[in-house]
């Protein structure tokens, strides 16, 4: 592991790291000021990683331990307010512990970053990738982002900052990372010079929200129903900004990274041409890149639309795009218990997306990939198979269990 | 559509919540014994309740199911047919939690409608702190003093039933004074509650109060912003620093006048107000250090002005005051300004002092707040009597 070789300043170098590895160089590339950690698969990772850049002097930070997730996120969230870049993160019901603090950050326009490494909800206690811990605010004022690999891990980190720092939004950004896929598997990651992301990232502005003694204000007093709606549609606004943000952010990131994501709310992967697609998030987008070629070598015009941003959701752009297919499976890797259908939450989301326009396909969900059970192959090839049926006008049960026994 | 009826208890938080929610539950059992269905609430946003702070309590009723759904579409009424005060103090008006800015007593009493105040003052006193409005409306006075009834262990003084019998008597409609006895053997039990209501009934009278009557004043009032205009993060800023004062007399400069809330006023939350007697005064600084609301504004030569913007009438200085009179709470309806004590000293030091005497002299008058330990049980043979005899 070479990262307390790695030189701050100096030019673009790669290194073999994790996804959670990745995380820490980016908060160390971005200066944070506060890092709090409670350790919980498998987002302890990066607690390890930024330890180990602490302790070998490589990186001048506060950095907590705190007792539990709840104080965990109160501390930085406090840490924020008085003008401090912070970091923090956590995994399945570690993240839900910290529920409180992270109903609250929202609404206090605190811009905390925070990695989820996503984990299934106890009980049981299982380690693996589920994404209903980090789906759970998706209603609180969140920016919920999905990377795919290491180096987008550490590039969506430094846009999460300059995005959530603008004074336009003032909004916390999760990066959700797969359990296990991304956290603890390595791959060649693209280090960024501290001078480029210097020059991405601008200092952290609290302005007139910064509590400070000399800029004596109260912040979240009690407030009834005079006032409330009032600060709930002022958050409303600063998600409305979002997207508008997260764009600029992405075109200055090729300006200065020479690195390109295209669209920044959604990957398209062999679309063009494409019959019918998959939509999912995270990294199950391999098995199913590879299962999409497969198909294609015997004819099938398959195609992946993999969902980067979850909020802002891009619900225009995304039901443009998808409406030029004649059907779409989308692999949820969560579960929404009575939700219409019985679908997983990003089905649902999609089949809102799309209800307004006019050309509105057929939209088939896929349960698949629960607590970190692999993806396979052969999954994709059936979850394929029945959304060529749905473009065929044959019925399909509207929700499906891939990959379970039975 | 049929009959609708609203009635509002206002009231003073902690103290009188279960005097409030017995009088609107009563009204509506009563009213139900004549086949009108009815609900009773408090505001929610009246909660959480504090000592004092002004509130309000409701009993809706209709002739039928249907209008009282029309009643119940709206959360609070928009008017009612008989507003009850049950301290005399909020005639002043009521600022209460639950809204922003300072509403008149009789604000929702409809035109030709009721307002009843327990009480020991006279109409004329009354008329005179409550608000003008554009209506006539009819003003009865149910002498007694303030009620603490339903408040943990403090007795039965029957405020409850005779207001009860005073309803019976000015809006006959929504129910009889024999109904009114039902429901007080039902809830009660007792006999001689049931006749307290029908004294009352027999005995209370009103008197018209015409459009031109009444405090003048503009209400305080308080423009709640637009979303935009709003601090973002839930932020407010914080009051500003204070400021020395001037002597109007000597144009001496000095002291320290605290900044306070542009928004939130204590004009009624008080109910007793420090009456000080600057002559006396020895420039402890206790007062002023021991006011929880930072009332005391520390004139040029370094007395202590409790400004009545910020005075929430707890009695605390009264109550640390080491020179005998020198601070003494008063009964906040022998006041009929928010004017500065010191100032009128200051302007004429002899006239200042013979109102002092004035205000001192009845200082057990007041509505709430206890001098010593058993005062209920004292006043309550007092109360019970005046219960009984000619309202």
């Amino acid at each position: 592991m070479a990262i307390a070789a790695m030189e701050i300043k100096g030019t673009d170098r790669t290194e073999l790291i994790t996804g959670s590895e990745a995380i820490a160089i980016a908060c160390q590339l971005a200066d944070v000021d506060v890092i709090t950690g409670y350790p919980i698969r498998p987002y302890d990772t990066v607690m390890q990683y930024i330890a180990k850049l602490v302790s070998n002097g490589d990186f001048d930070c506060e950095y907590i331990i705190a007792e539990g997730e709840h104080s965990q996120f109160e501390v930085v969230k406090h840490a924020s307010a008085v003008g401090a870049r912070v970091f923090t993160g956590s995994s399945g019901v570690g993240w839900m512990y910290a529920m409180e603090c992270l109903t609250v950050t929202p609404a206090l326009r605190i811009p905390m970053v925070a990695m989820v490494g996503n984990r299934a909800l106890d009980d049981p206690g299982a380690f693996g990738v589920e994404h209903n811990d980090a789906l759970t605010v998706r209603d609180l004022g969140w920016q919920l982002v999905w990377v795919d690999t290491a180096q987008e891990a550490l590039d969506t980190a430094l846009i999460a900052y300059r995005v959530a720092e603008d004074r336009r939004i003032f909004l916390p950004c999760a990066i959700s990372c797969d359990g296990a896929f991304l956290t603890h598997s390595q791959g060649l990651v693209k280090i960024p010079t501290k001078e480029q992301v210097e020059t991405f990232l601008p200092r952290y502005d609290r302005g007139n929200l910064l509590l400070h003694p000399d800029n004596p204000i109260t912040i979240a007093p009690q407030a009834n129903e005079d006032w409330l709606m009032e600060i709930r549609r002022q958050t409303a606004a600063a998600m409305e900004r979002s997207q508008a943000v997260i764009r600029e952010a992405y075109k200055d990131f090729e300006k200065i990274f020479h690195r390109s994501y295209g669209n920044p709310f959604f990957e398209e992967y062999m679309t063009d041409d494409a019959d019918v697609v998959l939509v999912g998030m995270g990294t199950l987008s391999t098995p199913v890149k590879v299962a999409i070629r497969e198909m294609r070598q015997h004819g099938k015009k398959v195609g992946f639309v993999r969902v980067r941003w979850f909020r802002p959701f891009a619900a225009e752009e995304l039901a443009k795009s998808l409406g030029r297919f004649k059907a779409v499976g989308v692999i949820d890797r969560d579960f929404s218990l009575g939700s219409p259908y019985l679908s997983g939450v990003l089905a649902t989301e999609v089949r809102t997306a799309l209800y307004p326009t006019a050309k509105r396909p057929p939209v088939i969900g896929f349960i698949c990939g629960l607590g970190g059970r692999e993806v396979l192959l052969a999954d994709v090839h059936k979850m394929s198979d029945s959304i060529f049926q749905a473009a065929e006008g044959k019925s399909q049960p509207l929700t499906q269990w891939i990959g379970v026994r039975e | 559509m049929g009959r609708l009826f609203a009635i509002e208890v206002v009231y003073r938080g902690i103290f009188q919540k279960t005097l409030a929610r017995n009088i609107t539950r009563a009204i509506v059992l009563a009213a139900h014994h004549e086949g009108k269905p009815g609900i009773s609430f408090g505001r929610y946003g009246d909660s959480p309740e504090r000592n004092g702070i002004p509130a309000k309590a409701f009993a809706i009723v209709a002739t039928d199911d249907i209008t009282l759904e029309e009643g119940m579409a709206k959360y609070e009424p928009k008017e009612v047919d008989i507003s009850i005060s049950v301290d005399d103090t909020l005639c002043k008006g009521v600022e209460s939690w639950a809204w922003y800015g300072l509403q008149p007593i009789n604000r929702l009493t409809k035109p030709n409608g009721t307002l009843i105040v327990t009480s020991r003052e006279e109409p004329a006193r009354l008329i005179e702190m409550a608000h003008r409005k554009d209506t006539p409306y009819n003003l009865a006075v149910l002498k007694g003093t303030v009620s603490f009834s339903g408040l943990w262990v403090f007795k039965d003084d029957h405020t409850d039933v005779r207001l009860l019998g005073a309803i019976a008597k000015f809006l006959p409609e929504l129910f009889s004074i024999e109904s009114v006895k039902k429901t007080i053997m039902e809830e009660w039990k007792n006999p001689v509650k049931a006749a307290s209501a029908q004294k009352t009934y027999d005995h209370i009278t009103s008197v018209a109060v015409k459009p031109g009557q009444g405090n003048p004043e503009k209400p305080y009032e308080f423009v709640l912003p637009k979303w935009y205009e709003m601090g973002e993060g839930i932020t407010i800023p914080a009051i500003a620093q204070g400021h020395t004062m001037k002597d109007a007399q000597t144009a001496q400069t000095g002291g320290y006048q605290p900044a306070r809330n542009p928004t939130f006023k204590k004009f009624t939350t008080r109910t007793m107000r420090p009456v000080v007697n600057f002559d006396t005064c020895i420039k402890c600084t206790l007062c002023w250090l021991q006011c929880p609301d930072s009332c005391f504004d520390v004139t040029p030569e370094g007395l202590y002005d409790a400004n009545m913007e910020a005075c929430c009438g707890c009695g605390v200085c009264e109550a640390v005051c080491p020179v005998k009179d020198c601070v003494t709470m008063v009964n906040e309806v022998a006041f009929k300004d928010n004017s500065s004590q010191w100032e009128a000293w200051r302007k004429d030091k002899t006239t200042y002092n013979t109102w002092l005497e004035q205000k001192i002299a009845k200082k057990e008058d007041r509505s709430h707040g206890f001098r010593f330990r058993g005062q209920y049980e004292e006043q309550l043979p007092a109360a019970l009597a005046s219960a009984s005899g000619n309202d």
